[in-house]
């Protein structure tokens, strides 16, 4: 067990450590009175336990395919199992992306979340520590447990703070995600019945024969499937978007979203390697409708809202391609478009947030020739719109670039068929942009914004916070965009040692 | 071997708690002096069945057994009872001028409870399941505050069905006694064929005496008496019939079927009777309006989770029915906590009046939400460590329809668990009034959040517990 892992910690168990804050954050919410504490307290807990995640960054060893900064301890002895703990090249990176992304989704309800303000920042620090605890846990019980320990705190964000439907789209949510859950909980226990281990390296490593290898397989697909969300089980994420508040779409754009794709690299392609392979076109097939069908649904919307849910879909059919094509590139640029999606889709929903507040709509026709009111926040959002597009410069670019290369590598028609869906994002969100920053739908010039029942309001532009805020998330959309040697370095080693359990492509 | 009286102490407690109550009941005493001395009967018997855990013997001419498994199950007992006694503070839903009685029954229906656990021979076996069965006859129509008519309407049901079933039980035992010449369980299993099936006589004699443990545990066909008890009962009753029963009827039924051994016949109908009584709970709960009557139905579904274990015949089976039953104990208790301090007047309690619940009491909103998910079997809760042992356990005997039914269960279940939720959760337009818990019900239910979350997470110590106790009975 051990040769898998690196313990090369710095003193402390920095991963356990990280999942822990939040939590011990959140029971420390319970004795704090007023909201001002209260917002500060949950920036406080987030922001240390982003700034204490830095390390991870900095001493991973990116040489090394191995599971770093382990931790192993007994658990339940009765089960023979243990608690183990440790990222490698896939998951730091996103467990950096999740420590990153808290604060900013504190910030950006630091104005919406008025009522329960205590739940609700409960709620985001519970959400922090599972989804922490999913991209570090290399046992499967650990895994299952963080998997759906993301469900209820979820659940309650979009069914207490959510928007009108916010009853039908969090159940909805619960559901669907539910019933995917629990396939995967059966795969996991055949595995365990058949390995006698919950260990995931070791898994990896063990000898299925290929009917139980598709039956594991299918299990996991039918989870993860719906929780990227890949057509046809996208159709609870558009509306648990657009009830959900700020926080809760962002969490769910910028990562939760990524769980789906996180568990085929950890626990189906390596464990399930000729099955995936098998059920590569099936998959390829699917991402390619997403592209493609994601791209007319949120060509077709008004709400921008539920246009940036539905792009998701197709970005997130990207990520779904990235994978399958099985090549180093093809992963590499996965993961990076997952970095990647998760920053400026998160940016892009801040930004619908804060249009929001100011003018209570999310329509387009609504929110439209904004140039002059809000330079700025124009200036934003056509940067996090051009990004999502995959415009060259953003860092949309470089993991869409790498999944297209590879896909055009790997088979010539699929490279093909995926043409149709960078066009298609062009134009949806080109349309956005236009609209928002230019005019409403028919052209006209449209100042000051109307706000629906024959009022008009005026809109201020970003005040300091909001500016810190769209600022901080641009930051690495241009980084990336334009040097994105250090994160395809740190993935190199581990993309080629889970390269080396998958059956070369056709 | 020590000395009887010793071995036999966590029995005597109760029914030294019987007497005191008795003597009580020719008085007028003050509510809360009750509570607070039952729950010290309650917590003796918790301490002499810890203190007599490591001990073995046999009392009576061989006809009770007291090891560590027998002691496992009465600290269980022991436990729920302090519970079921701390949650019902005051019997609010009883009349005042028979709250004396109601301990006194309580007491006895515990001890019956207690001997169930201990029991080798069939007429001990009847013995005690009557005991336990009588005392609660007379529980249930013990209800103030709601008219008389649904309190005697469960109270005749119960007695009708528990009546029928101890007529098939007595049925059953006598085949297994005509075949066998013996009342003794290690004695007549000793005689029986071994498969089973090359005798179906003693099969079908088998399968009948356990409809006695059947209707304790509410499991399909036994299961009609449920719903209209929990709403016909008052909530002190329904925590208590919901809750003890089930596990004093989980260890004999360990008992049984340890001492059985693995059959092909016996396992196949258990399987069946667990898969109908988990689809048919959970069907019949996603239409209910009445808090009660869904958890009536829930508990059915929770019998057939149980059953899953206890059919693999083998200690790892075994052992994830006993922590299943376990964390049951919990989950149900944190339901009835929530209905029995919301319904301030004894009403039963319907979705409605769930509303707003989060604004009114954020604790009580936070034990139905960890009960709620704790049942719906989600992790970090006892209910998800149960039922992933149970499907581990039924997966490892290669029952993979089975498994694969109870997990499209748990679908389904998740639906109506949720409602739960999301009722707690739901706003409401006019302002409601803040429930003030007192100070030991806060305690409780924050005792009920740890107990579920932590119980999920450290299983440890009471699985060794339980092991142990297993290996007694299976070494």
């Amino acid at each position: 067990m051990e040769d898998s892992l690196l313990f090369n910690s710095p003193g402390y168990p920095i991963l356990s450590f990280i999942m822990l804050m939040p939590l011990i954050g959140a029971l420390v919410c319970h004795v704090l009175r007023g909201n001002l504490a209260l917002k500060i307290w949950g920036l406080i807990v987030t922001g240390l336990t982003a700034l204490m995640s830095m390390p991870l960054y900095v001493l991973f060893d990116r040489t090394s395919a191995r599971y770093q900064f382990a931790e192993v301890r007994a658990w339940i002895p009765a089960l023979d199992l243990n608690y183990v703990v440790g990222v490698d090249g896939i998951s730091v990176l996103l467990v950096l992306l999740t420590t990153l992304m808290m604060p900013l989704c504190v910030l950006c309800s630091w104005h919406f979340i008025r009522e329960r303000l205590a739940e609700f920042i409960i709620v985001l620090l519970l959400m922090e520590t599972a989804m922490i605890g999913v991209f570090v846990s290399l046992n499967t019980v650990l895994f299952y447990i963080f998997w759906e320990g993301m469900l209820v705190p979820m659940y309650l964000l979009i069914a207490v703070w959510g928007g009108p439907r916010k009853d039908y789209a969090s159940i909805k949510f619960f559901l669907y995600t539910l019933v995917g859950s629990v396939f995967l909980l059966l795969a996991l226990i055949v595995l365990y019945v058949q390995t006698d281990t919950f260990f995931i390296p070791e898994l990896m490593s063990a000898d299925l024969t290929f009917p139980l290898q598709m039956l594991i397989f299918i299990a996991c697909a039918v989870a993860f499937v719906i929780k990227i969300p890949l057509y046809p089980f996208h159709t609870w994420l558009p509306a648990a978007h657009v009830e959900a508040p700020t926080a809760g779409s962002v969490i769910l754009a910028s990562l939760l979203l990524k769980m789906g794709c996180y568990g085929f690299l950890r626990l189906a392609l390596p464990i399930a390697p000729e099955a995936a392979q098998f059920c590569a076109p099936v998959m390829i097939g699917l991402a390619l409708v997403s592209i493609v069908f994601g791209g007319c649904l949120a060509l077709a919307q008004t709400d921008i809202k539920r246009l940036i849910a539905y792009s998701s879909v197709a970005h997130m059919g990207f990520v779904t391609l990235g994978i399958f094509v099985f090549s180093t590139r093809g992963i590499k640029g996965a993961l990076l478009e997952m970095i990647n999606h998760g920053v400026i889709t998160g940016a892009l929903f801040i930004g619908v947030g804060m249009l929001y507040e100011r003018t209570g709509s999310r329509e387009i026709r609504n929110n439209s020739g904004l140039s002059m009111l809000m330079p700025v926040f124009v200036a934003f959002m056509a940067l996090f719109g051009l990004a999502a597009l995959g415009f060259p410069g953003t860092s949309g670019f470089v993991g869409e670039f790498l999944i297209m290369i590879a896909a055009f590598e790997q088979h010539q028609t699929v490279g093909l068929l995926l043409i149709p869906g960078v066009v298609l994002a062009a134009a949806y969100m080109l349309r956005l942009l236009q609209k928002l920053i230019w005019a409403d739908c028919d052209g006209i010039y449209c100042l000051p914004v109307h706000a629906g029942d024959g009022f008009y309001v005026t809109v201020s532009d970003l005040s300091i916070r909001e500016w810190c805020l769209m600022a901080v998330l641009a930051v690495p959309v241009l980084w990336v965009g334009l040097y994105p040697a250090p994160l395809l370095e740190i993935m190199s080693c581990s993309v080629d040692s889970l390269l080396q359990y998958l059956p070369h492509a056709p | 071997m020590p000395h009887a009286v010793v071995l036999f102490s966590p029995e005597l407690t109760l029914a030294g708690m019987a007497v005191v109550f008795f003597a009580f009941s020719l008085t007028r005493s003050h509510p809360m002096l009750l509570q607070a001395v039952a729950m010290v009967f309650a917590l003796m018997a918790l301490i002499t069945t810890t203190i007599t855990y490591a001990t073995e013997g046999v009392l009576f001419a061989g006809v009770y057994r007291v090891d560590a498994f027998s002691q496992t199950f009465k600290i269980l007992i022991s436990l729920g009872m302090l519970l079921v006694l701390w949650l019902g503070s005051g019997l609010r839903g009883v009349k005042r001028s028979v709250r004396p009685e109601y301990y006194f029954f309580f007491a006895l229906s515990c001890l019956g409870l207690m001997m169930m656990c201990s029991a080798t021979e069939l007429l001990t076996i009847l013995l005690s399941l009557e005991i336990s069965s009588f005392a609660v006859y007379i529980l249930i129509p013990l209800r103030f505050g709601v008219g008389q008519r649904a309190p005697l309407e469960a109270g005749i049901k119960y007695i009708l069905f528990g009546l029928v079933a101890t007529g098939i039980t007595l049925y059953g035992m006598s085949y297994l006694f005509g075949l066998t010449g013996t009342t003794d369980l290690v004695a007549m299993m000793e005689v029986l064929p071994r498969p089973l099936s090359l005798q179906p006589l003693a099969l079908i004699g088998l399968v009948m005496m356990l409809c006695g443990i059947f209707y304790k545990l509410a499991l399909f066909p036994m299961h009609f008496w449920m719903p209209d008890i929990f709403v016909g009962a008052a909530h002190e009753t329904t925590a208590f019939v919901a809750t003890i029963p089930k596990i004093a009827a989980t260890a004999l039924l360990i008992r049984v079927v340890s001492l059985c051994g693995p059959s092909e016949q016996l396992t196949t109908m258990l399987a069946i009777m667990a898969v109908v009584s988990m689809t048919l709970g959970n069907l019949l709960a996603l239409a209910q309006d009445d808090v009660k009557r869904l958890l009536a139905y829930s508990s059915i579904a929770h019998a057939g989770y149980l059953i899953i274990g206890v059919l693999c015949i083998e200690p790892f089976g075994l052992l994830s029915a006993m922590y299943y039953v376990y964390g049951y104990l919990w989950m149900s208790l944190a339901c009835f906590f929530v209905i029995y301090n919301l319904s301030d007047d004894g009403r039963n309690i319907r979705f409605c009046d769930l509303r707003g619940l989060y604004k009114r009491s954020p604790i009580m909103a936070g034990v139905l939400v960890v009960g709620a998910i704790g049942l719906a079997g989600l992790p970090p809760t006892i209910g998800f460590t149960g039922k992933f042992m149970i499907f581990a356990a039924a997966l490892k005997q290669q029952h993979y329809w089975l498994v694969s039914l109870a997990v499209f269960n748990v679908c389904i279940s998740a639906f109506y668990y949720l409602r739960l939720v999301r009722a707690a959760y739901s706003n409401v337009e006019q302002e409601t009034d803040y429930i003030e818990l007192s100070a030991a019900a806060k305690l409780l239910g924050i005792l009920i959040i740890i107990a579920i979350i932590v119980g999920g997470l450290l299983p440890q110590n009471f699985l060794s517990l339980a092991r142990d106790g297993l290996a007694a009975i299976m070494p």
